[in-house]
C-alpha cells in the first residue's frame, strides 16, 4: 500500500514537473498517468507494487470530486445570467458527443472485427 | 463556537466523509442514476454552507485534503489500461476515431447551440471546452478569450450530467460495447464521467480514463486552431 501510494506520488510530482518546465497544456496528474503506462510496460514498475493502492483510490474515486465541484459552484451566478442558452447547450452537446463517440468507436470496432475473422 | 467549528480543517474533511456516505445509502437504496453521489454531494454541501452562511474557504481548509487524493487517481487510471493494454491496442484506430469525432462534436455543438439560443460572446467561448477535464479546459478557455470562471462550473455540470446518465443512455441508444460506452462517457464527461464507469466495468472505466488524456490533448491542439480559423 506504501509502496504504491509513493510510486503513484512520485510520478504525479514528474508529470507537474514536466508540466511546469515545458508549460504544457496538459495537468501533471494526466502526464503522471502517461508516465506511470510507460513504467508499467518498461517493467520498471511492477503492477503488483501499485495495485492496492490503485484499488483503494479508484474505488473512490467519485468523492475526491466533491470539494472540486463545491468550489467551482461559488461561481455559480455567473452561469445564472444566461442560464438557458448554456443549459440547453451543455444537455444536448453531452448527450450528442456520448452519441457520436460511442457509435463510431463501436461501428469501426465491429467492422475491424469482422476483417480479422 | 460555530465559527471555531467550521474554521477546523477537519470540518470541510468529516463533513465531505458525512455527506457523500449519506448520498451513497441513499443511491443504494433509490437505485436511480439520477442521484448519483457526486452530484448529491456537491449539491447538499453548497446548500449547507449557503444555509449556516459557513464561508467556502473555510470548508475548503479540510476540502483541499480530499481533492488532493485527485491526483494520484488520475495517474492511477495508468494500471486499469495497462491491464486491458491488449483489447485497448486492438481497438487503437475505433478508439482515436472515436475522441476525433467527439472532441469536435463538443466544440461545435457547445459554442453553436449557446450561440444560436443567443448566448452572450464570453459564453459561447467558454462552453467550447466543456467536456475536457477542468485544468485543461481552464487554459484553453483563457486562451481562446473564453471566461475560466465560467468554463469551470460548466465542466463540473457537464461531468455530473455524463455521470448520472451515461451508462444509461449509451444502452439506451445501443452502445452496447464496454469499451465504446467508456470511451463515450470519458470523452463526453471527463473524470468525473469515468470515476461512475470504473463503478459500472472495469474495461470501461480504464477506457474512460484514456479518453480523457486523449480528449484534453485534441481539443487543446484543435481549438485555438479553430478559433483562429473562424475569428
Amino acid at each position: 500500500m506504501l509502496r504504491g501510494m509513493a510510486i503513484l506520488l512520485l510520478m504525479q510530482l514528474f508529470g507537474e514537473g514536466l508540466s511546469a518546465r515545458f508549460d504544457l497544456p496538459i495537468p501533471g496528474s494526466v502526464l503522471g498517468m502517461g508516465l506511470l503506462l510507460c513504467a508499467l510496460l518498461s517493467g520498471w514498475v511492477k503492477p503488483i507494487w501499485i495495485e492496492e493502492a490503485v484499488d483503494l483510490l479508484l474505488a473512490h474515486m467519485a468523492l475526491f470530486f466533491v470539494p472540486a465541484g463545491v468550489g467551482v459552484m461559488v461561481y455559480f451566478e455567473l452561469i445564472s445570467k444566461e442560464w438557458l442558452p448554456i443549459s440547453v447547450a451543455l444537455i444536448l452537446s453531452t448527450f450528442a458527443v456520448m452519441a457520436v463517440t460511442g457509435h463510431i468507436e463501436q461501428a469501426l470496432a465491429a467492422r475491424k472485427g469482422r476483417h480479422v475473422e | 463556537m460555530w465559527s471555531e467549528l467550521t474554521a477546523q480543517p477537519l470540518f470541510g474533511i468529516a463533513l465531505t466523509l458525512c455527506v457523500y456516505l449519506g448520498a451513497q445509502l441513499l443511491y443504494q437504496r433509490l437505485r436511480t442514476p439520477l442521484l448519483t453521489p457526486v452530484a448529491v454531494s456537491i449539491a447538499v454541501i453548497i446548500a449547507l454552507l449557503l444555509a449556516f452562511k459557513i464561508p467556502v474557504a473555510d470548508y475548503q481548509k479540510g476540502g483541499r485534503f480530499i481533492l488532493f487524493l485527485l491526483g494520484p487517481s488520475v495517474v492511477a487510471l495508468a494500471l486499469p489500461l495497462y491491464n486491458r493494454r491488449a483489447e485497448i491496442y486492438a481497438r487503437r484506430g475505433p478508439i482515436l476515431a472515436g475522441v476525433l469525432a467527439g472532441a469536435l462534436t463538443s466544440i461545435v455543438t457547445a459554442s453553436g447551440l449557446a450561440w444560436l439560443l443567443g448566448a452572450s460572446k464570453t459564453v459561447v467561448l467558454s462552453m467550447a471546452p466543456k467536456s475536457v477535464t477542468t485544468p485543461i479546459a481552464i487554459g484553453i478557455a483563457e486562451k481562446i478569450g473564453g471566461l475560466p470562471e465560467l468554463t469551470a462550473p460548466i465542466v463540473v455540470l457537464t461531468g455530473c450530467l455524463g455521470a448520472m446518465c451515461g451508462p444509461e443512455f449509451c444502452r439506451l441508444i445501443g452502445i452496447r460495447s464496454p469499451a465504446a460506452a467508456g470511451l463515450a462517457v470519458g470523452t463526453a464527461a471527463h473524470g468525473i464521467g469515468t470515476a461512475r464507469m470504473l463503478e459500472v466495468d472495469r474495461l470501461s472505466g480504464a477506457v474512460a480514463g484514456l479518453a480523457i488524456g486523449l480528449n484534453g490533448l485534441v481539443t487543446a491542439f484543435l481549438l485555438p486552431l479553430l478559433f483562429l480559423i473562424f475569428s
